[in-house]
């Protein structure tokens, strides 16, 4: 069971057909925002690549790079077995089959929503059936608002028309830069759904820049992790958040990413048991539209577990994992640590004071128990 | 019939120049506006400052180098000599080329401003959706910049109505081929005819009174400001 559950890492879907190396002097309005882009990477061709790091770290830069908005000084852009960019031979924007969708409302503002989106069938490489286009109105329920005008939308449905837009052209690539981040909390609760959506049904390789870490945690199933112009950790989504060097552009919010699936509903106390490939955990059931066998993903934050040499059945704390250290880091200057265990095939992460590791004599290798407070189901 | 058949004619031939004249700064000042909205090239500064000249030089100063550059000794005049063409100086189409420098700034910067507050963005959005160049321009910066464009139709053509000095020192005073309303205006006053210089005088405030208002009118509805195009677009 425990490796059909984890649906990432080596299958064939994660061949590399996007090569890009980048070096390109990105040169803002002050000094502080300028920084040397220096990046050579292999991005899968299928799922939500995520470009994470906080601002200033290059992550738009990147993006714009591929899609040849911004040429890089020097590089090499290969996308499907085509190449875009050598250097200084450069395929225009125009006649790279991509799309891309803005942080902001990017409808061309004399164009209906519909013109918007006929705009782009237009001049798409890719034939498209109408059936197809249709489709993807629905998707992301559009029909109420073809015929308005970009100024006559909210921000929230100018989002949508413009990820419809980017998928009716059959784009090869599809570029995604922060496109929740103008949008208060609710539209992006209203966005997310179809953008989940979007992970299972576009076959072409998404990349999402974002600086959230919980859109990232939701979303994501490659990460790429940028700072200062420069990659700090890539991998898998659960690679990537179990990775103590990575956690640190993360403080608080550093914890593992899990795949599992719900194997059991208990609704005399309103709990339901999720299966990895680590164990099982007893979670609330959030009810909805859950369902048995259904394969969720949860987000364990490290200071939601905490660890113990024996197995304690005294405890409120429902879900302990028998697990081994394979890593420590003591935070310089502070008074915590990071811990990373083994439970099964999984790796999570323990926040604990540096006393405690002290105290408890934890070391690579010791046999712990992990007690997981409470996981978000993402 | 408070117009003499004179007037009629100054009346007629000031309306075929001022739509001649709109119609080449239309087709010149388009390209023009959209190198100055784009370029980031040391030449922008100068060129612009050219393009402006007219907006601050004594209609005679720009009328007198006309004059020379046009005249028989002058390096345009000896072209359209040996292209048989005569000289310009003293003809219809000498006044459309002076009309064209002089009201030029009035037709450039109300295109300029508007393609300037079109942004990058826009621009970008079309390119990722496959326009190229030309596409973009014809799709997006024209459709956008649109009030920009009514707005140096309008002053082009007022302003081309409206012109004295020029005329005087490159076109004379030759019945349906350079006399235009302003100076007709003026013969009247040096004969003595108040009567028909009040008929050409309301005429001519009426005009440009009824065109300015219809201007405001637009850009209300449109919301840009007068000359300069920017300021708050629906985005």
């Amino acid at each position: 069971m425990a490796m059909t559950l984890e649906k990432t890492s080596a299958s064939s879907d994660w061949l590399t057909p996007i090569q890009a190396r980048f070096k390109h002097c990105y040169s803002g309005a002050s000094a502080q925002s300028s920084f040397l882009l220096d990046v050579d990477l292999s991005l899968p061709g299928k799922g939500i690549t995520a470009l994470f790091g906080p601002s200033g770290s290059g992550k738009t830069t990147l993006l714009r790079c591929l899609a040849g908005l911004e040429t890089a000084e020097q590089g090499e852009l290969v996308v499907a077995g085509e190449l875009w960019q050598r250097n200084n031979v450069v395929m225009p924007t125009h006649k790279r089959p991509l799309s891309y969708v803005f942080q902001e409302s990017s409808l061309l503002p004399h164009l209906t929503a519909l013109a918007n989106i006929q705009y782009a069938i237009k001049r798409a490489q890719a034939r498209v059936s109408a059936g197809e286009i249709d489709r993807i109105v629905d998707l992301m329920g559009l029909a109420p608002l073809l015929h308005q005008l970009p100024q006559q939308l909210s921000g929230g449905e100018r989002q949508r028309v413009a990820m419809a837009r980017a998928l009716v052209t059959r784009p090869r690539l599809l570029l995604m830069d922060e496109p929740l981040a103008s949008l208060d909390t609710a539209r992006k609760q209203e966005i997310l759904p179809y953008l989940l959506q979007l992970r299972e049904s576009c076959d072409s390789p998404i990349i999402y820049v974002s600086h959230s870490v919980d859109e990232v945690a939701q979303l994501a199933d490659f990460v790429v992790a940028l700072k200062a112009g420069a990659v700090v950790a890539k991998g898998t989504v659960t690679e990537v958040f179990s990775d103590i060097h990575f956690s640190a552009l993360l403080a608080h919010e550093t914890g593992a990413v899990l795949h599992g699936v719900i194997t059991e509903r208990d609704h005399r106390w309103g709990l339901m048991c999720v299966a990895f490939n680590g164990g099982t955990l007893w979670l609330r059931d959030s009810g909805g539209d859950t369902t048995t066998g259904q394969p969720v993903r949860l987000r364990i934050l490290a200071r939601d577990i905490s660890l113990a040499l024996s197995n304690h059945c005294d405890t409120s704390i429902i879900n302990r994992l028998q697990a081994i250290v394979t890593e420590l880091v003591a935070e310089p200057n502070g008074a915590m640590a990071l811990v990373k265990v083994k439970a099964g095939a999984c790796q999570l992460l323990a926040r604990l004071t540096r006393k405690s590791v002290h105290d408890m004599g934890l070391e690579v290798g010791k046999p712990v128990w992990a007690q997981v407070k409470s996981a978000a189901i993402m | 019939m408070p117009f003499s058949e004179a007037d009629i004619g100054a009346i007629w031939l000031t309306l075929r120049l001022a739509t001649t004249v709109t119609l080449i700064l239309l087709l010149l000042g388009t390209p023009l506006a959209w190198w100055l909205a784009r370029t980031s090239s040391w030449l922008k500064g100068p060129i612009a400052a050219l393009v402006a000249l007219p907006l601050v030089l004594p209609p005679t100063v720009l009328g007198f180098y006309l004059l020379l550059v046009m005249g028989p000794s002058g390096p345009v005049g000896q072209m359209t000599e040996a292209l048989g063409l005569g000289l310009l100086p003293f003809t219809f189409w000498g006044l459309v080329v002076a009309s064209v420098f002089y009201s030029l700034p009035f037709v450039v910067q109300p295109i300029q401003n508007a393609m300037e507050a079109i942004g990058d963005r826009p621009l970008e959005v079309a390119a990722t959706l496959g326009a190229g160049p030309w596409d973009r321009f014809f799709s997006v910066v024209l459709p956008l910049a649109k009030p920009g464009f009514v707005t140096a139709a309008v002053l082009g053509f007022a302003h081309t109505v409206g012109e004295f000095g020029v005329v005087l020192m490159i076109g004379g005073n030759i019945p349906d081929e350079t006399r235009v309303v302003s100076v007709q205006m003026y013969d009247h006053v040096e004969a003595l005819e108040y009567t028909q210089a009040h008929y050409l005088a309301g005429a001519m405030v009426i005009f440009s009174f009824v065109v300015l208002l219809s201007l405001y009118g637009f850009q209300r509805h449109s919301r840009i400001g007068l000359i300069a195009g920017r300021s708050g677009r629906a985005r």
